[in-house]
């Protein structure tokens, strides 16, 4: 079962990357779908973290604290790994001040 | 001759990228294990498929048993920015590069092999591309694999902690483009009552997470697009 679901995902992932990159070689002119294109990863990044991201530690609460941190250095364009590790710190922190 | 200088200046490029994937796919490790993934069949999902977001949701989906269909349209979705990337490659590829090739090198096509890519100044080559690419990838599968070895070893503290690491990723992604643009703001806080709306509301949180994730997209970048124009369109 798990492994049809990572070939099936393989092969969606892959094609969705290959086939713009072979078929079109000339741009794309619809306005519109250029800009649905573009707000995409944005649009679906934002739904798949929040508020599924409040319930992704042992606590709600080092959960928004965690949160809270990774937004303000997200905001000061902190690379990834750095956004990513400073959460999980802050988490580990919090969780530890709370004797959990 | 010509081609070594391309290829190692795609591994020297590659070398912050492969360090940070290690890192977040160490991660992706411990939450495979978590959901009763074992680490060699999580580091074949991760060399197959060598996308943070998309694996994050399918062990969701897996996890709660999704159908075939949910999954298929939640990678498309989630995805979908891939083929943008990979649209905006096109226009700067070398000429000489074929349609095979064109093939090998859409395989490492993720956001920040993309950023580098998109950023270069000169034309990129099947080399460059290649140099970019293989080293983030095995770093992601390496990753994947110690990450779920180490499940079983790490403190509940520290895989507590560890289990914001994936969002605090997509919150890095997302974050700058909220800062530059108040469309990119538009669309995320429409996004985020959405998918609350989907979380919490009766009758609405009947509906799969799958198609929670793809219905709160489609409607936010839809709407959005509705409004507001890209840079490159003001710019005219």
């Amino acid at each position: 079962m798990m492994i049809k679901y990572i070939f099936l995902m393989a092969i969606t992932t892959y094609l969705i990357r290959m086939l713009p990159l072979t078929l079109f070689q000339k741009e794309i002119k619809n306005k519109y779908i250029k800009r649905v294109l573009y707000y995409t990863p944005y649009a679906c990044l934002t739904a798949m973290t929040v508020p599924a991201i409040f319930y992704s530690t042992s606590s709600v609460l080092s959960a928004l604290a965690g949160f809270a941190v990774a937004l303000v250095l997200g905001y000061q364009k902190k690379s990834l790994p750095k956004v990513a590790i400073f959460a999980c710190v802050t988490v580990f922190l919090v969780e530890r001040l709370m004797g959990l | 001759m010509k081609k070594m200088p391309e290829f190692r200046e795609g591994l020297k490029d590659s070398l912050p990228i492969a360090i940070g994937y290690f890192s977040v796919s160490f991660t992706f490790g411990i939450m495979a294990a978590s959901v009763g993934i074992s680490p060699l069949t999580a580091g074949m999902m991760s060399l197959l498929n060598v996308t943070s977001a998309g694996q994050f949701a399918g062990l969701t989906l897996f996890a709660s048993s999704a159908t075939y269909l949910e999954l298929v349209l939640t990678q498309i979705v989630i995805n979908l920015r891939y083929a943008l990337m990979s649209l905006t490659l096109t226009q700067k590829l070398s000429e000489k590069m074929r349609t095979p090739q064109r093939m090998i090198v859409s395989y490492g096509v993720t956001d920040e092999i993309f950023a580098v890519a998109a950023t270069r100044e000169k034309p990129l080559t099947l080399s460059y591309m290649l140099g970019l690419e293989w080293f983030p990838i095995i770093s992601w599968m390496t990753g994947t694999i110690c990450g779920g070895v180490a499940n079983n070893m790490l403190p509940a503290s520290v895989q507590s902690a560890l289990g914001i690491a994936l969002y605090g990723m997509f919150i890095a992604i997302v974050l700058p483009g909220v800062e530059e643009q108040k469309s990119v703001l538009f669309v995320s806080v429409v996004a985020l009552a959405l998918s609350c709306m989907f979380t919490y509301v009766p009758v609405l949180n009947k509906i799969s997470a799958g198609f929670a994730i793809i219905l709160c997209t489609l409607i936010a970048a839809g709407l959005t697009a509705a409004f507001f124009p890209l840079k490159e369109e003001q710019a005219l």
